[in-house]
């Protein structure tokens, strides 16, 4: 394959840089100890520790993860039930109308999830609050698992279950030993999509959230809204650093996973 | 009889979700549409849907989604185009995707102090000589910052096309005597049509309903679909009318989906799946 050219990396370098600059624009100066993200005065760890001082921060910071983890593992619980659901549907047309129900929540803009949510519990009487914002997110979480799901399936030969079968194999057998470490890869990413989604999530929360509970995009979005402050900043670099972390931490375990099996395919 | 049972085991917790936030959301939208402030059965939403406030709206909403996704498309196939490229291209690309892991709200933020009047941009625009300009609050910005947000999302699925494609085809097409251009027109772009269109499908959708960028960065200036729902639901409590949006807003999302839906693997090439 023949090497680009000058212009064509001078090109990718320019979206490179743009698509860092802010990021990194964010983190450099929450070293700043003057006010604001534009005279950079001199180095501290200030806002830092700001961060790690406040206490109502920190609780939505908890707020946030013990949200992302619950909703992540509730939607993978579910959405691998649903890969599987629709995997043994032998009724083809069935399968296609259940996969674009499965879709259309994906496709869904926030806002309209947000609202229609905010309709649903309003009128099935769940509280605004921690219950309203963890079920939100896990049902816009289960479509995405089940997608994840859904080609491992698919990519998994059917006559290993009947040789399973044959062998003398219980259904539970062919679950627990047969089918669910065969979509491993599948079920990993599909939780971990799910966390990121909801780790990210704005849209559908602002309109479930109520006024007692707060995740770190609403509370941004507040503070955001009342002008600039280094404490966000300092925030973006510890989730800057921790978002990487996970990252790669992601991607080798993925490798990890994917090893075995990539020898065989290719 | 065994099978049965453990199938329905299966479907049950799917299908109850699938009910109650899929379906009953979109008919609670519906029916909420068909009221007024205060309860009364009316088909007025309708009626001022159609007035020239909300025409307008819808217009102009759908021009910031063009726009948006004309840009992110303009940057994004070349940038996917030339990432299959490189050596390492899974590391590449990787590192596009790195930056849609990183908060909305924070990416979102961080242009509030580069476009700001003592921001970094106006700072180089006094250098070149152009002098401070108010970049914030203006179209340009709202723009800018929503392509910004949406070109991973769109150089994903293109990527994903153009890997797939055999560079075989491009050989032949030049052993046939092709030209760079014709090779792209007659080969590459129709063989990775399915591609931009579920990068098409991720933006413009999504460009129709944002908010919190046309709040925060384009000071109200523009208002899209989804700030109009948001300001209904949140600030003016009106709910019938701001479902009466969301249901113009669904039926877009649908009208757009069949457009961009790929006849051939349908569920897996939504672009979403970053």
């Amino acid at each position: 394959m023949e090497r680009i050219g000058k212009l064509p990396k001078l090109y990718l370098t320019v979206v490179f840089i743009i698509l860092y600059a802010p990021i990194f624009y964010l983190i450099f100066y929450s070293f700043n100890s003057g006010g604001g993200m534009s005279d950079f005065e001199s180095f501290t760890w200030e806002h830092y520790a700001a961060v790690f001082e406040d206490k109502r921060l920190i609780v939505i910071v908890l707020n946030t993860i013990i949200i992302a983890l619950l909703s992540a593992l509730a939607s993978t619980a579910i959405g691998v039930i649903g890969a599987l659901a629709i995997y043994f549907m032998r009724n083809k047309k069935m399968r296609n109308a259940v996969l674009s129900l499965n879709n259309i929540l994906m496709v869904s803009p926030d806002v309209i999830i947000g609202a229609s949510f905010l309709i649903l519990f309003t009128m099935i009487g769940v509280k605004l609050g921690f219950a309203s914002v963890l079920i939100s997110h896990i049902a816009f979480s289960i479509p995405i698992v089940v997608i994840m799901v859904l080609p491992k399936l698919s990519e998994m030969n059917p006559t290993l279950i009947d040789a399973a079968r044959d062998l003398g194999a219980t259904s539970k057998d062919i679950m627990t030993r047969v089918i669910l470490p065969f979509i491993k890869p599948g079920i990993f990413a599909g939780f971990f999509l799910a966390l990121t989604y909801s780790l990210d999530d704005f849209a559908v929360t602002f309109f479930v959230t109520g006024n007692g509970f707060s995740t770190l995009s609403v509370e941004i979005y507040s503070m955001a809204r009342t002008g600039i402050s280094l404490t966000i900043n300092a925030l973006s670099g510890i989730i800057f650093v921790v978002t990487v972390g996970l990252v790669l931490g992601y991607y080798a375990l993925n490798r990890k996973l994917k090893a075995p099996l990539a020898g065989v395919k290719k | 009889m065994k099978n049965n049972r453990l199938r329905s085991f299966y479907t049950i917790p799917y299908t109850a979700w699938i009910l109650l936030f899929v379906i009953a959301p979109i008919a609670l939208i519906v029916y909420y549409s068909f009221f007024d402030l205060t309860g009364n059965f009316t088909l007025s939403n309708y009626k001022s849907f159609f007035s020239s406030v909300y025409l307008k709206l819808t217009i102009s909403s759908f021009w910031y989604a063009f726009l948006i996704t004309l840009f992110s498309l303009l940057i994004s196939y070349p940038t996917a185009y030339l990432i299959t490229k490189t050596k390492h291209k899974q590391l590449w690309l990787l590192l596009i995707i790195i930056p849609s892991w990183i908060n909305l709200l924070l990416k979102t933020y961080a242009f509030i102090g580069l476009m700001g009047l003592y921001g970094p941009i106006n700072a180089l625009l006094e250098v070149v000589g152009i002098g401070k300009q108010q970049i914030l609050f203006t179209d340009f910005s709202y723009v800018f910052v929503s392509v910004y947000i949406f070109i991973p999302f769109m150089i994903l699925p293109i990527f994903n096309a153009l890997d797939k494609l055999n560079p075989v085809l491009i050989d032949a097409s030049r052993d046939l005597g092709a030209n760079s251009w014709t090779t792209f027109k007659r080969v590459i772009w129709p063989l990775t049509i399915n591609g931009v269109k579920s990068g098409i499908q991720v933006v413009f959708i999504p460009a129709l309903s944002l908010f919190m960028i046309t709040r925060l960065i384009a000071g109200n200036k523009v208002i899209t679909l989804g700030t109009a729902i948001e300001q209904q639901f949140l600030v003016t409590q009106n709910w019938g009318m701001g479902s009466t949006i969301a249901v113009f807003l669904i039926l877009f999302m649908f009208i757009i989906m069949s457009f961009t839906t790929g006849k051939e693997r349908g569920a897996t090439g939504n672009g979403k799946n970053r």
